[in-house]
């Protein structure tokens, strides 16, 4: 009786959890003194965990620039807030609430959600309104080949995502006296338009430095086991390993990995940090010198005027949420001091005069450069690659700002 | 192979309250990612998560036990769609309520056990593996003494044959349809427990299992148990043999023709076998 009573308990509380969420007063976009960003995230589903790091992100970015004082638009100065929704990880709920914010909530201004497949489904919408989206976590390449006008990113597409492995393969080769051209990659994505595209990045990648890709898998959404590629690899023995398979398939691949003894020189792969496989109590040593695709890493020299460096802004954050940001965070918080940066830019509410401003934006923040292309996608800032080092992500590549050496050929583990 | 022995598990699950209930439970997965959730928390708290393949078990009794009294027992005398709903919002509502306790992570049960290497370590014989295997096969073997041999399981199998006979002769289904559903979900449970510790678990993975669970059931033939463990044990070996001939991305393509084979194959004798009655 008690199991039951336990259990309705729980299920109350989910439901009041869920009801908050998704519930709130409507807001005009500008009320005395407070301009107000609206974002459908995910807060529940699938991308619960990274939608909640984009979500403390928006959050950190709009309490920095109102304890600054806020921005001054036509001399006068204004707070930022945002207005969330859950999306609960469904496209359709993200567009059905991106509307809401729009038309019901008369929100202008609108901030990305999280993941490619969620941007995507939004894009169409806010170019329908004519309201400037600015978002850092919708890297998919088929985001920025529309032609939309309203879309801003701050992040690096996805083509670009393991390119920096690729190359730094090319470069150890050449250090160690061997051609590129002899290398053999295998390559393993998830069959989803995000992963797809880095495959299709390093299929560019390997036919510029000549080498051959030997294994080309596409996971199934749902991954569950990853034996067969597994076993590809031990049959044929690959120089490189690209895998991009969202977090579940990154945690597998790298137990299994492990478990089935199977290894490569280079190993490198998307969502190292959501898959926790830096956690040695779950993972042991299996995630050691495993090379992570990155947007950005908090020991890049990049400064702003609201956070400092990249490292102040790691402090703060870990001061406020308790753990350490992961990209995910970061170019969230960086979309909103992009958006804050072109509204006082642009002295104007208006949202096509906004656009405008976006559209104009030079500016360094502590996450990266940011210079928006014609499509939308920002072209000032690299991938970064970092290896787990004894339990430690270190900067290793883009060689140029890396601190630490590559620690190469991987171990097996 | 060994993986094989694990969805049989579900499977057999899946065909015991199929097969007794006319009931298809949609919420299998669900409960094999609860009992990979005991294991995850057993291993948390320095139990080795080994001995949740027992302790899983006896949650999800409890569990399924809540879900046929508050939910199951009002559908199962109605018609097939019915319950597919109702399953299919236990689902739902246990998925949420998992991703609002335990967090949207990715977790898994650490076993501490080792892998066996060999022809240079192309071949791998993981322990663990091997050790769920044979204990998912002696829960099969347990469980197939336990519906020949004793009171409850006759009855059971009683109720499946015919209910309103079995009501007749003095059992009472109500009871009998409780201990299969409960039963099922502590199946999967254990299940759950060995996913945890092989693979990794997180509130959204169970759809795979049900959709696993739901084939072989299919294949296997309504109500035939050892016909489940068998066709269980094949579709591991059949799929992980297409993944690596044709690639990942038509492993769950193959397995799925080969479903369509086997039912097209199975309508052609039934049909022959007709004809031969006329």
């Amino acid at each position: 009786m008690s199991k039951n009573s336990k259990f309705l308990s729980v299920l109350a509380c989910g439901a009041v959890v869920t009801g908050l969420a998704t519930t709130g007063p409507a807001e005009a976009k500008v009320e005395g003194d407070t301009i107000t960003l609206g974002s459908a995230v995910s807060i529940t589903g699938r991308y619960a965990v990274n939608g909640k790091h984009t979500k403390n992100g928006y959050d950190l970015g709009v309490k920095f620039i109102n304890d600054k004082g806020g921005i001054t638009v036509g001399g006068k100065k204004y707070k930022l807030a945002i207005q969330y929704y859950d999306d609960e990880s469904t496209a359709a709920r993200g567009t059905q609430l991106a509307e809401r914010l729009i038309q019901q909530d008369q929100i202008k201004f609108i901030l990305g959600p999280y993941s490619s497949g969620m941007t995507k489904a939004i894009a169409p919408v806010v170019e329908k309104y004519g309201v400037p989206m600015v978002e850092g976590n919708g890297a998919s390449r088929s985001i920025f080949n529309q032609g939309f006008r309203y879309t801003f990113a701050v992040l690096s597409t996805s083509e670009q995502y393991l390119s920096t492995a690729i190359d730094l393969a090319a470069e150890q080769a050449k250090k160690d006296g061997k051609d590129p051209s002899s290398l053999k990659i295998a390559l393993g994505v998830r069959n989803e338009p995000f992963a797809l595209d880095i495959g299709a990045g390093i299929h560019d990648d390997a036919k510029r430095h000549g080498m051959e890709i030997i294994i080309d898998e596409k996971f199934p959404k749902e991954v569950s086991d990853m034996t067969s590629f597994l076993t590809k690899i031990k049959a044929l023995k690959p120089d490189v390993v690209v895998v991009s398979a969202h977090t579940v398939g990154g945690a597998l691949f790298v137990r299994q990995m492990t478990e089935q003894k199977a290894n490569a020189p280079i190993v490198a792969m998307t969502h190292c940090e959501s898959a926790k496989i830096e956690d040695s109590t779950v993972f042991g040593s299996a995630g050691e010198d495993i090379l992570c695709a990155g947007q950005w890493a908090p020991e890049l020299t990049y400064r702003d005027d609201y956070f400092g460096s990249a490292m102040d802004y790691t402090k703060t954050f870990e001061k406020v949420y308790g753990y350490v940001p992961p990209y995910q965070a970061a170019e969230s918080t960086a979309s909103v001091l992009v958006y804050a940066d072109a509204i006082a830019r642009a002295g104007s509410f208006d949202t096509a005069k906004v656009r405008d401003a976006l559209a104009a934006t030079d500016m360094q923040t502590f996450y990266g450069n940011v210079k928006f292309a014609p499509t939308g996608q920002n072209i000032a800032k690299p991938m970064v690659l970092r290896q787990l080092q004894n339990g430690k992500y270190k900067l290793v590549a883009p060689s140029r700002w890396a601190d630490t050496p590559l620690s190469f050929p991987r171990m097996a583990q | 192979m060994m993986i094989g022995a694990l969805f049989a598990l579900a499977a057999f699950g899946m065909a015991l309250v199929w097969g007794v209930m006319n009931v298809i439970n949609i919420a299998q997965g669900e409960f094999v990612v609860l009992g990979g959730y005991v294991a995850v928390l057993m291993a948390q708290s320095g139990i080795h998560p080994f001995f949740a393949i027992f302790v899983a078990p006896v949650v999800l009794y409890g569990v399924g036990w809540f879900f046929y009294q508050t939910i199951i027992k009002r559908v199962v005398d109605k018609d097939l769609f019915t319950s597919l709903l109702a399953t299919f919002g236990i689902s739902i509502l246990v998925q949420q309520l998992m991703n609002q306790i335990f967090g949207a992570d990715i977790r898994r049960a650490p076993h501490g056990f080792g892998t066996w290497g060999f022809f240079d370590n192309l071949v791998t014989v993981e322990q663990v593996k091997l050790l769920t295997a044979l204990a998912a096969l002696a829960l099969g073997g347990v469980m197939v003494l336990f519906l020949k041999k004793s009171r409850l399981g006759q009855a059971i199998r009683a109720t499946a044959q015919n209910a309103r006979a079995a009501r007749i002769m003095g059992i009472d289904t109500d009871k009998v349809y409780a201990a299969t559903y409960s039963l099922n979900a502590a199946i999967c449970g254990a299940a759950g427990a060995m996913v945890a510790m092989i693979w990794v678990v997180e509130p959204y993975i169970g759809l795979v299992y049900t959709i696993r669970a739901f084939m072989i059931a299919i294949i296997a033939g309504l109500g035939n148990l050892s016909g489940v463990v068998l066709a269980g044990l094949g579709l591991g070996v059949a799929e992980n043999f297409a993944g690596f001939i044709m690639g990942a991305e038509f492993q769950i393509a193959f397995v799925f023709s080969l479903l369509v084979v086997i039912l097209v194959g199975r309508s052609i004798l039934l049909g022959r076998k007709r004809e031969y009655l006329k």
